[in-house]
């Protein structure tokens, strides 16, 4: 059955049937140490994990900053460079994945990083109107 | 094909210009002054190689000092700057290039190197009339005029463009300009008039009254500009923020570059103000290059020990000051003084910028007075102590023997020359400045709003970024 939904200013017809909003998708979002990227990548591909976006941030949790000295001045940096990985993930490639980044990301330090998962309600494929687990 | 054909033709050449020499060797001498006519031709043949040599290390000497300013300097500057600003940053220097240029062609050289008095020179030189490829013997004997005049250029171009440092991210582009045309014309060439033009006060080759030692520009260039720097950074105020909000240098990578350019081009600066290319051009580049060495490790060592780590920005700021406070003295002494010059100025000039400076609590941003300045005030009085006239007997008797330099030789008085050559340059930057920077203020404001500020020179200046970012096409 078709249904009109609205994003933004554009109205989308879809051809997805009602049951796919019943699928259950979780986005995983990871932030890790910047050295542990190819890691976790590696580790994620292993698995079956088809798509991510990564991006360069900067942050803080317990781990403390630290200082930088430029001609005397000190300067504290407490935002520290920092790896931030996205993908949305079928239910059951979900605790792979997470066991995944933790054996590749994990050096027992403070400062390795958490893992935050979080239910989606649906997802489309720009390219052709593809919608839920099928647009993953 | 090619090469036999050159070949052949250089080699026909070269038996044509045998047998015409043959041909002349056994011409009869046929009388003394065709032997003396000989001479004279052999001697103006020596004078043009001479010519040709001085004037080769002069045009690229003239291309170093320029090189200085940009890149040079503006990659340094431009590195030390936060994001938003660096384009407007490098663009005061690169504009520096232009405006002073056109300036120095209509008004400038004139008022430097002209006769004048003892203070300024005249109106004679003004749109470079009589400035021609001729020599000037006063200046320099073996370059063509034009040379000398394209050269001292240089100086007046990178002279202001050290001022800029001091007020960084925080001055109006058209206030700058102004700014910078009034303070060419009423501070920088008085003093370079005073120190290397003819009749000048202050002139050690020219029997100025009190003859200071100078060689490429300690007071002229760096305590000129870098006193000047410290009344624009008090008079224009700190950057919004400043001291409490962090503004690291968004890329000493580009500083780094910009100060290897600037030690380069230095060679330049200090080994072409022998204005040819003898013995005393190897001296004064071998005394530069052993002095910055020294200084890069004077500021290095001192930050390593106070502050736990040698930097790349301590490093390269060390040899610009060893740069600066060997300038003076460059032309004047041998390596081993450079080296005690260096190390001295790299370990002063790094407690003014990390310790003086902040207890003062006065911003300047790039630290142009604490390097220029200090490193400039420094090298002058350290002249006066280290001047050696077996490198080069500035001074001399009735008879042409050389007489002591420095006070090291024995000269003690030099040092009080040193202090009136000092107490000029100081006094003449802060009162012309001060003077300036009141005029302009009045008339049409010298700080960004505000909101510019914040918002950054680039964007507000310019209209443009010196980053783009790609998403937002």
């Amino acid at each position: 059955m078709a249904r009109k939904v609205t994003i933004g200013r554009v109205r989308l017809s879809t051809r997805v049937s009602e049951d796919s909003s019943r699928e259950i998708m979780t986005k995983i979002e990871t932030i890790i140490q910047t050295s542990k990227l190819e890691a976790v990548k590696n580790a994620l591909h292993e698995i079956g994990v088809e798509g991510m976006t990564v991006l360069e941030v900067r942050g803080h949790g317990r781990q403390k900053g630290h200082t930088e000295v430029y001609r005397g001045r000190e300067y504290t940096v407490d935002l520290i460079p920092k790896i931030k990985i996205e993908m949305v993930l079928t239910d059951d490639m979900v605790e792979k994945a997470a066991q995944a980044i933790i054996s590749s990301a994990q050096t027992g330090k403070i400062g390795d990083g958490k893992i935050f998962l979080s239910r989606v309600d649906d997802a489309i494929r720009i390219r052709n109107i593809e919608r839920g687990e099928n647009a993953l | 094909m090619n090469q036999i054909h050159i070949d052949r033709l250089i080699t026909i050449a070269f038996l044509v210009l045998i047998s015409a020499s043959t041909l002349r060797a056994q011409a009869p001498a046929s009388s003394a002054t065709n032997v003396d006519s000989r001479i004279a031709a052999l001697q103006q043949q020596v004078a043009d190689a001479k010519g040709s040599a001085d004037n080769a290390w002069m045009l690229t000497s003239s291309a170093l000092v320029l090189m200085m300013t940009g890149p040079g300097l503006a990659l340094f500057y431009g590195g030390l700057v936060r994001k938003k600003n660096v384009l407007a940053t490098m663009m005061q220097s690169f504009a520096l290039m232009a405006l002073i240029s056109v300036l120095w062609a209509v008004l400038g050289y004139s008022l430097a190197f002209g006769s004048g008095n003892s203070f300024i020179g005249d109106l004679h030189n003004i749109f470079l009339r009589g400035v021609g490829l001729q020599s000037d013997p006063a200046y320099s004997a073996t370059i063509p005029q034009q040379t000398f005049m394209i050269y001292q250029l240089m100086f007046a171009i990178i002279t202001p463009a050290l001022i800029t440092g001091a007020f960084a991210e925080r001055m109006k582009f058209s206030a700058m300009v102004v700014f910078m045309i009034l303070w060419s014309v009423l501070v920088y060439d008085p003093m370079a008039h005073m120190v290397w033009g003819k009749n000048g006060l202050l002139n050690a080759a020219l029997g100025g009254r009190f003859p200071t030692l100078d060689f490429a520009g300690g007071t002229v260039v760096h305590v000129t500009s870098g006193v000047s720097a410290l009344v624009c950074a008090i008079y224009l105020g700190r950057r919004l923020g400043y001291p409490k909000q962090a503004m690291p240098p968004h890329s000493v990578v580009l500083s780094v570059i910009g100060a290897c350019l600037l030690w380069v081009g230095w060679f330049g600066f200090n080994a072409g103000s022998a204005l040819g290319s003898g013995g005393l051009a190897t001296s004064a580049f071998v005394a530069t290059h052993f002095a910055t060495a020294a200084a890069a490790l004077g500021w290095i060592g001192a930050e390593w020990l106070r502050s736990g780590h040698p930097t790349t920005l301590g490093a390269i700021s060390g040899a610009v000051a060893g740069l600066v406070a060997i300038t003076p003295a460059s032309g004047f002494v041998g390596p081993m003084a450079a080296l005690v010059i260096g190390l001295i100025a790299g370990v002063v000039c790094y407690f003014m910028v990390a310790t003086v400076k902040a207890r003062l609590g006065y911003d300047d941003s790039l630290d142009a007075f604490g390097v220029h300045g200090a490193g400039g005030t420094l090298g002058a009085l350290l002249t006066g102590v280290f001047a050696s006239s077996s490198v080069n007997p500035i001074f001399k008797d009735s008879q042409g023997n050389p007489l002591p330099s420095g006070v090291l030789e024995g000269n003690v008085h030099q040092i009080v020359n040193q202090f009136v050559g000092l107490l000029i340059a100081w006094v003449l930057a802060i009162v012309g400045t001060l003077l300036i920077l009141k005029v302009v203020d009045a008339t049409m404001g010298l700080r960004v709003s505000a909101e510019q500020e914040v918002q950054g020179l680039d964007l507000s200046q310019h209209g443009e970024e010196g980053y783009y970012w790609e998403g937002s096409a």
